[in-house]
């Protein structure tokens, strides 16, 4: 289990590509997000092929999944305070492929409490063609390994 | 008045509320955001948060859902009247989000938008970028949810004069 001592400055993450349908766009869009750009191929003028435009936030929400089964998950993570900055630089479509890299751009334990520690992370997520669609910078809270007994359960 | 120069920092809209239940809290979680807080009650029961609590990135989605579906009664009502509807075009992106407070099973989050920065764009002559601070807010007052989000949105002059302002 990943505690707050394992993050270490300049580490870079990396992730298996996620594909991303039709079906999931809509599907968020309808719940979300229910413009007619992330409804609709015609209203997003394009093939139906191409399908409609995925909602940024559903690009960060893929970034949310795809980083909790990747580190959450197995970690003492104590969830978030907040998100600096979100760049949403290129649309997304059904089938691209997105692949998601993260580096860690800072650490420090946390002043007002002992038993945690904050991590920066910047992302990086690319289309299948190398083109950035998105970028992030988050800060997440962990448990600390020394305040925790080594089990990474808050007790 | 939904053209960009019809906009002026302070405006302000209530957009709507959202009550999270337990069970919308797991699905969002098991879909979006699988960490045991926004999964189960017993597990979030034993961390730092005490009770099951929703994803951050729920509560910005539901913030979404309100500002849009509340645009697009504004949309409707000018329509009605036969009144031109500006364009809003894809946002550029988010900026200082915080969640200062969780999301709890049965709170009720108000969400606002407020106007903070209106900036015309020199590669882009025919919209403008709109700067909101958007906020979610629970049923004591207190703050859950704030961001700064930017948005194009259609520029009156052009569209009247077909040319660029």
């Amino acid at each position: 289990m990943r505690a707050f001592e394992d993050f270490k400055v300049g580490d870079v993450m990396e992730f298996a590509p996620f594909a991303i349908t039709a079906a999931d766009i809509k599907s968020f869009a309808a719940r979300f997000d229910p413009q007619p750009m992330h409804l609709d191929e015609a209203a997003a003028q394009n093939t139906i092929v191409d399908g409609p435009l995925a909602s940024g936030l559903h690009i960060v929400c893929v970034h949310m999944r795809l980083f909790a089964d990747g580190v959450l998950r197995d970690s003492t993570s104590m969830g978030s305070p907040g998100v600096e900055e979100i760049r949403y630089l290129a649309p997304v479509r059904s089938g691209d492929h997105l692949t998601l890299r993260v580096e860690i751009a800072g650490v420090r334990p946390s002043k007002s409490r002992p038993e945690m520690g904050l991590v920066n992370f910047r992302s990086h997520m690319v289309n299948g063609d190398g083109k950035p669609v998105l970028e992030m910078t988050a800060t997440l809270m962990f448990g600390r390994r020394a305040a925790t007994g080594g089990s990474g359960v808050a007790i | 008045m939904t053209y960009f120069e019809d906009l002026r920092v302070g405006m302000r809209a209530e957009v709507g509320s959202h009550t999270f239940t337990a069970d919308e809290i797991k699905a969002f979680a098991r879909e979006f955001d699988p960490q045991p807080f926004h999964l189960d009650e017993a597990a979030a029961a034993r961390s730092h948060f005490g009770a099951l609590c929703a994803s951050g990135w729920h509560t910005a989605a539901e913030c979404l859902r309100h500002i849009v579906l509340a645009r697009q009664r504004q949309q409707a009502e000018l329509r009605q009247r036969g009144e031109p509807v500006a364009r809003t075009g894809p946002s550029p992106g988010l900026r200082d989000l915080k969640w200062p407070r969780p999301v709890y099973v049965g709170d009720t989050i108000a969400f606002a938008l407020e106007i903070v920065e209106l900036r015309t764009v020199a590669s882009r002559p025919d919209v403008g970028l709109r700067i909101a601070r958007l906020t979610g807010t629970n049923q004591r007052g207190e703050l859950v949810y704030s961001v700064l989000s930017s948005t194009f949105i259609e520029r009156r002059i052009r569209n009247r004069a077909g040319v660029q302002a």
